[in-house]
């Protein structure tokens, strides 16, 4: 069965996902069971892409009558790989607010110490 | 030996300056105990009752959370080098008289955390309480891989070789559960010690709900995904 551009499209995203995640398992950020998560999810959906016929087992299984839409899966694959990132990204904001505000607070001891240290 | 009692508190005008008073002025085998509340960013007096009642006082200028008051908390006690931290709540649910129940196996047996456990003590335990607890606790140990029986405890007493170590990232109730990651993460040895817990209207209110469980779940992954 020849390969698509849209199976090689998908392929190369999928790939490109899957790097980040052995990244993200080298600088240390990712643990093994993440690491697992991850690439277990883009792993899978590679094999889904080159053979697309599973889809249809699947399909059939769950009674669901309809065959892959492309356009929609993409969508959804991207969606969903760009709301985690997203997420991601604010967590670390929330992160390094509370870490500043943490970071204001023991300041103001210091300050106290060195105000009460000056009125002696 | 010095110890550290460090009470995070968000809204807690009614019970603070109560809690404060209510903790011990001396504890065998310690000669220095301070108090440290973390004004969680409150918009009541609950930093002028702390003060009022002899606490030191460290305020957030906005609201991080249980698990961001615990963080300044923790970083205090390894800044000031205290041999042992205990974490003990703000709305009057803990028994004062359970801290030394707490700290003597960090000081005779060298244990690194003491996790204060309700269920070993406490007769009379709402019933949400205990869904929340049961699924917290099979939640830690799935994630964490530590069998615990009060996973959402506020009674937890650190030992110097904990407080230098663990490293929490967690803004809320979450930060409960987080503990055992570090526990896990840093080979600590940890204890289970029975303590009373008074349930109030007022302190079930301020604790966790079944409606946020979904909510911490959801934190608890993410944090492991990311």
């Amino acid at each position: 069965m020849p390969i698509t551009l849209t199976q090689i499209f998908l392929f190369s995203f999928l790939l490109f996902a899957l790097t980040r995640v052995i990244l993200r398992l080298k600088s240390g950020e990712l643990s093994l069971f993440g690491f697992i998560f991850w690439s277990g999810i883009f792993g899978l959906a590679m094999v889904v892409v080159l053979f697309p016929g599973i889809t249809s087992n699947v399909a059939k299984i769950l009674g669901i009558g309809r065959g892959a839409d492309v356009i929609v899966y993409i969508s959804v694959s991207l969606l969903f790989y760009l709301v985690f990132r997203l997420y991601i990204f604010i967590e670390d904001i929330r992160h390094d607010i509370t870490e500043l505000i943490q970071k204001l607070a023991l300041r103001d001891i210091n300050e106290n110490k060195k105000s009460k240290s000056k009125q002696k | 030996m010095k110890i550290l009692i460090g009470i995070p508190a968000y809204n807690e005008e009614k019970l603070i300056s109560q809690v404060v008073r209510s903790l011990p002025k001396k504890l065998k085998g310690i000669e220095d105990i301070d108090i440290l509340v973390v004004d969680d960013g409150s918009t009541d007096k609950t930093i002028q009752k702390a003060k009022e009642a002899g606490a030191k006082v460290l305020r957030h200028i906005l609201n991080r959370g249980l698990g961001g008051a615990l963080k300044t908390i923790l970083s205090y006690a390894k800044k000031k080098q205290y041999d042992i931290l205990v974490t003990f709540d703000a709305d009057g649910q803990h028994s004062p008289l359970d801290i030394p129940k707490m700290i003597e196996p960090i000081i005779k047996d060298g244990e690194d955390v003491v996790i204060g456990s309700r269920w070993k003590a406490s007769k009379h335990i709402p019933f949400s309480r205990v869904v929340i607890n049961k699924l917290a606790n099979i939640i830690t140990f799935l994630l964490f891989s530590i069998w615990t029986t009060d996973s959402q405890s506020g009674l937890r007493a650190f030992g110097k070789k904990a407080i230098k170590n663990i490293e929490l990232q967690s803004d809320g109730m979450e930060v409960s559960s987080e503990f055992f990651r570090e526990i896990y993460r840093n080979k600590l040895n940890f204890q289970e010690v029975p303590v009373v817990v008074k349930y109030t209207y007022y302190s079930r209110a301020k604790g966790q709900s079944l409606t946020n469980a979904p909510n911490i779940l959801f934190h608890l992954l993410i944090r492991l995904l990311r």
